[in-house]
């Protein structure tokens, strides 16, 4: 069973009471919002970026129209999530080459954020690609630098260029400037500049980082930053902003746990790019930044958005419309039953989906009772029906069963038992769309659920079945519960739960279910 | 070039007001939430502020700063803050994740404690990181003490820790101070092979210390390195560096609350002498000065 964050349960709670709503009411939005302060807190944006950002959210969710696929909480996650991924991934580049080589890539960050380990693999990265790298070793400062930097080049199978020793002795400028030279002469195509990590209120070393991009004249300035920083870095990014005047970013240690709300801030106080992530410890691990997985990472919400993703996927509003429609005027036909049926297969595994879901736990042992191959046999059962049994059900006679159940590869049996439930769903469906209650999906049991119960205790579950009372059947059926798609949120047309039957799951349960699944 | 960000100049804007009303308290979170202190302690700290500055009736802006202080001081004074080194070898293992700055913590740790007139020696048991070894060679020799090298390239780090504590034993050395590979907690392989350089310790000497390296920037991911790091290494204090650029680090409160584990030093830069012992008063009146 997925787990779902702190997040997710908190904005499930302040949106509890809220159902169908044609517009997010401040309200709404406001408690949400401030879910949403507080996660992005909690992954360390800074919190200026953090005001201007949910003052933003604030105003799109209130001036978009309620989307008929989802509830007001999933509404402003979207539209949080479409924000972050719009800002992460605003300028999406890769590195920019000189016309006339070497290309100069110069690295610059504070202590301890990767700068020299992201050289070698960022070399290594680009050897692959049939560019010839220099490694120069322009950090003169720390103890063993230098060596550090001549090991990893080895490793990554380029040159190091390193006329001084370090520690200390050194002029990093000079370095720099006769590097420049050194490629040209030797025909590197690639220069990559390692420096010395700075505190970003360290005057004079910054300007040393100045002097080196003055000296040197970067294609690419590369801002490594730890993944990890807090509230931090937006001072550090706008000082190395000020001092070096950076053209990207590269984002570390993505390996770890944090949740990288760093990311979010650099980018949007500095407007710069974020190019790369770095991943641990091996030359290897580097790679492109993916602006969506980082958004769903600050957030933490991926269930959620997966689940957002998957009924917007799934709902047709125009297939809902005609649905209601049909269930009013008495025309609902075993098609569209397969077709109500085919959508909620759409949704992907139902098993996954149950898993996604808060309050789906005590449903567990009725989830692993759960073949979804039921759902194919009953498809396969309709299938086998000519256009006109299936607009008229009426017309099967015990021939024309037989006929399907061996078209189908079932029993008259199962086809009986499929035929009886789709009269009492559309029964059902009727009363409920004529008396305006659109929002209760009280269709006693789903169509190919019954059936997979049927296999071990048939002849009862038939007897059941056959029930003509929607409340009795119900309270027979005390049966596996399965939520309804999209399309059941806005017309009440899908093979949903009979609220509060015996042994099924609690009003609370539903509540979720709904507030997750349709629009609530 | 980034000023040194202050609360306190935040505060003085803040509290300068004649009336403590919302914005007052809207201030007050802004500047707790931008050192750092995440936002749990944050809201804490503010429900006991109001509690406070109910009780005491206080209008005044300097009383309030006061009082924030006196709040500060008190929660982080609550730890005994000694280095705790009585055995001989005493053994101070240091650990942390990658880049806070272990190795130079130890190169002005021997350097401190080699002045206070103890003998050290210093076991380079980073066998992973490129030139590691060097570095820390390096400022063992800076510090003045000796320092006990892999015999080969990617030796086990457990196996350098035990020949670091055996070369103690045998030379009477008091002090032996071992660095490790950065590894974020994540990691479970990495985290398992810190629990394997312990046991192997252990077999000669008990460890006196587990320092856990802190990063001054980091933001809230400390608490979960806190947490991994003592249950992996049986943390027994954390160092806080970098506390020289303009970070505050004020996550640490967390982390002394959630584990009990005080800080003991403080590191405020690159040289030989920037480390310190952790001084609660000093620090809170830096947070609010």
């Amino acid at each position: 069973m997925a787990t779902f964050s702190d997040l997710s349960s908190r904005l499930t709670d302040s949106l509890k009471n809220l159902r169908g709503k044609g517009k997010l009411s401040p309200a709404d939005v406001d408690g949400t919002v401030r879910e949403i302060r507080r996660a992005l807190l909690d992954a360390d944006v800074s919190l200026d970026v953090v005001k201007d950002f949910t003052g933003r959210v604030r105003e799109r969710a209130l001036g978009d129209d309620v989307s008929k696929a989802l509830n007001p909480a999933q509404q402003v996650v979207q539209i949080v999530n479409d924000e972050l991924v719009t800002i992460l991934g605003g300028e999406q580049r890769r590195l920019e080459f000189a016309k006339k080589p070497p290309t100069v890539i110069m690295l610059a960050g504070l202590q301890g954020a990767g700068k020299t380990t992201l050289a070698g693999k960022l070399a290594k990265h680009l050897a692959k690609d049939k560019h010839t790298p220099l490694l120069v070793a322009c950090d003169l400062q720390r103890p063993n630098a230098v060596n550090q930097l001549q090991v990893v080049g080895e490793k990554a199978g380029v040159a190091v260029f390193a006329p001084e020793p370090g520690n200390g002795v050194g002029d990093p400028v000079k370095v720099a400037k006769q590097s420049i030279k050194y490629a040209q002469d030797k025909v590197y195509d690639v220069v990559i500049i390692d420096t010395a990590g700075r505190l970003g209120v360290d005057a004079e070393l910054m300007k040393q980082a100045s002097d080196i991009r003055k000296a040197t004249n970067p294609d690419e300035v590369l801002f490594v930053i730890d993944a990890m920083i807090g509230q931090d870095a937006i001072a550090t990014a706008k000082a190395f902003q000020e001092g070096v005047d950076f053209t990207g970013v590269v984002l570390s240690k993505l390996d770890g746990d944090a949740r990288g709300g760093a990311a979010l801030s650099v980018v949007s106080s500095t407007g710069r790019p974020i190019l790369f992530a770095s991943t641990g410890e091996g030359l290897d691990d580097f790679e492109p930044f993916y602006p969506d997985r980082m958004a769903s990472r600050i957030l933490d919400l991926g269930d959620i958005l997966t689940l957002i993703e998957q009924a917007q996927e799934a709902f047709d509003a125009d297939e809902a419309t005609k649905m209601a429609e049909k269930f009013k005027s008495d025309t609902f036909t075993l098609d569209d039953f397969l077709g109500q049926m085919q959508q909620l297969k759409k949704m992907g595994s139902l098993k996954n989906m149950m898993g996604m879901l808060p309050g789906a736990g005590r449903m567990k042992d009725q989830l692993d009772n759960f073949d979804e191959r039921e759902i194919t046999r009953t498809e396969a059962i309709i299938q086998s029906m000519t256009p006109a049994e299936r607009a008229n059900t009426k017309l099967l006679n015990g021939s024309r069963r037989l006929r399907i159940a061996k078209g189908s590869g079932m029993t008259v049996t199962d086809v009986n038992a499929l035929v009886n439930r789709f009269e009492q769903a559309a029964k059902m469906m009727k009363t409920v769309a004529k008396g305006g209650v659109p929002q209760v999906p009280g269709m006693g049991q789903m169509a190919g659920l019954a059936h997979g119960k049927g296999r071990s205790g048939g002849s009862t579950k038939k007897k059941g079945s056959r029930s003509g009372n929607p409340a009795k059947r119900a309270a027979e059926n005390a049966g596996l519960a399965i939520p309804s798609t999209g399309s059941s949120g806005a017309s009440g047309a899908g093979f949903g739960l009979g609220a509060g039957k015996p042994g099924g799951p609690t009003p609370e349960e539903l509540d979720a279910l709904q507030k997750f699944l349709g629009k609530g | 070039m980034a000023s040194k960000w202050s609360l306190g100049t935040k505060l003085a804007s803040m509290f300068g007001r004649p009336k403590i009303d919302d914005d007052t308290w809207d201030d007050l979170e802004s500047t707790l939430l931008s050192a750092d202190f995440g936002p749990d302690v944050t809201d804490q700290i503010i429900a006991l502020m109001r509690e406070r500055v109910a009780k005491t009736g206080v209008t005044d802006s300097t009383d309030v700063v006061r009082l924030l202080r006196e709040l500060l001081e008190e929660r982080l004074s609550k730890f005994d803050t000694t280095l705790n080194l009585s055995e001989r070898p005493a053994v101070i293992l240091v650990v942390g994740v990658n880049g806070v700055g272990k190795t130079t913590t130890i190169g002005k740790l021997a350097k401190f404690i080699s002045g206070a007139g103890r003998s050290v020696v210093v076991g380079a048991a980073d066998t992973f990181r490129a030139a590691a070894v060097d570095q820390l060679a390096t400022w063992a020799q800076r510090a003045g003490v000796e320092v006990v090298r892999p015999q080969s390239d990617g030796q086990d780090p457990a196996s350098v820790a035990f020949q670091t504590v055996e070369f103690a034993k045998n030379h009477g050395t008091d002090i032996v101070i071992v660095d490790t590979a950065g590894r974020l907690q994540t990691k479970s392989g990495l985290m398992d092979e810190l629990s394997k350089i312990r046991r192997v310790i252990e077999k000669q000497v008990p460890v006196s210390e587990v320092l856990l390296v802190l990063d001054a920037t980091t933001g809230q991911n400390g608490l979960a390195q806190a947490d991994a790091f003592l249950e992996h290494a049986g943390v027994t204090g954390l160092v806080l560096t970098k506390l020289d650029g303009s970070a505050k680090g004020g996550f640490v409160l967390a982390v002394q609350e959630r584990t009990g584990i005080p800080v003991k030093l403080v590191g405020t830069g690159e040289g030989l002498a920037d480390l310190s012992g952790f001084n609660p008063v000093a620090f809170a009146a830096q947070l609010v000065e």
